[in-house]
């Protein structure tokens, strides 16, 4: 399914918008990888709410799973938070370029 | 943790506040090094910067000017874009200011432009923090990797 950049970008700020998402999110990125049973143990969240969590990651391409018998183990999507680096990039090297062409000005005007 | 994320650029440049001043403030300079616009350092004065429209936004910038302590300090509002867009292109309601320090030699000049709010207000984006940084390293390892 391909979507637009727009769209992409969209879905991850919503899926991160909930804090417990989130935590769930970096929790992931920090241990490398993690099984979704070792995911509930360590946190105040029931198994149902964490399982619901993990789909809406999944879904958005934030994280990966790998099957392993019974469990299934989770680990972030490498390009999962592109659209947000994009985002803040395009505008980074827009004033970049602009504080370049101030800074001509300037020199020309001296 | 804050809502938003800022863009920060800084330099010292060998020139005096005043002089850099009229280049932040001139409409006509500011055409010149930035956008068209219909700029005038006065606080509450509304005015335009124009760009290329993009997809459902008709590329124009909505400001106002917030704040304008000659040659100092100057902050305008900055709302435009289209949810629709990715990118440059994307909606925005952030603030951009400009602070100029006297250093020897020069002014040091710092431009921050604040306001990258997600949607739901409660997504905080900071690279910054911790959390963020650890999660953003392990994106650049594991990118490195794969």
């Amino acid at each position: 399914m391909e979507m637009t950049a727009a769209a992409q970008l969209t879905n991850v700020m919503k899926t991160l918008a909930d804090p417990t998402r989130r935590a769930v999110f970096e929790r992931i990125a920090r241990e490398g990888e993690v099984a979704a049973t070792g995911l509930v143990k360590g946190s105040k969240v029931s198994q149902p709410a964490v399982s619901q969590h993990l789909r809406a990651l999944r879904d958005a391409g934030l994280v990966m799973e790998r099957r392993d018998g019974r469990h299934i183990h989770y680990r972030v999507a490498p390009k999962g938070l592109a659209p947000l680096v994009d985002w803040l990039g395009h505008y980074r090297t827009f004033w970049n370029e602009r504080f370049e062409n101030l800074e001509k000005l300037l020199k020309e005007t001296e | 943790m804050s809502d938003t994320h800022a863009i920060t650029i800084e330099k010292v440049l060998p020139y005096k506040p005043e002089k850099i001043w009229r280049t932040l403030t001139s409409s006509e300079m500011v055409a010149r090094w930035l956008m068209p616009n219909d700029f005038v350092a006065e606080v509450g004065r509304r005015f335009n910067f124009r760009t290329k429209p993009m997809g459902d936004w008709d590329g124009v910038v909505d400001c106002e000017v917030l704040a304008a302590d000659p040659p100092l300090l100057l902050r305008y509002s900055w709302k435009g874009g289209s949810d629709a867009n990715p990118a440059y292109g994307s909606r925005l309601n952030s603030t951009v200011t400009w602070t100029l320090t006297p250093v020897e030699g020069g002014t040091h000049l710092k431009m921050v432009h604040d306001g990258f709010v997600f949607p739901g207000n409660r997504f905080a984006f900071d690279a910054m923090s911790p959390g963020w940084g650890r999660v953003l390293d392990r994106i650049g390892e594991l990118t490195a990797e794969g």
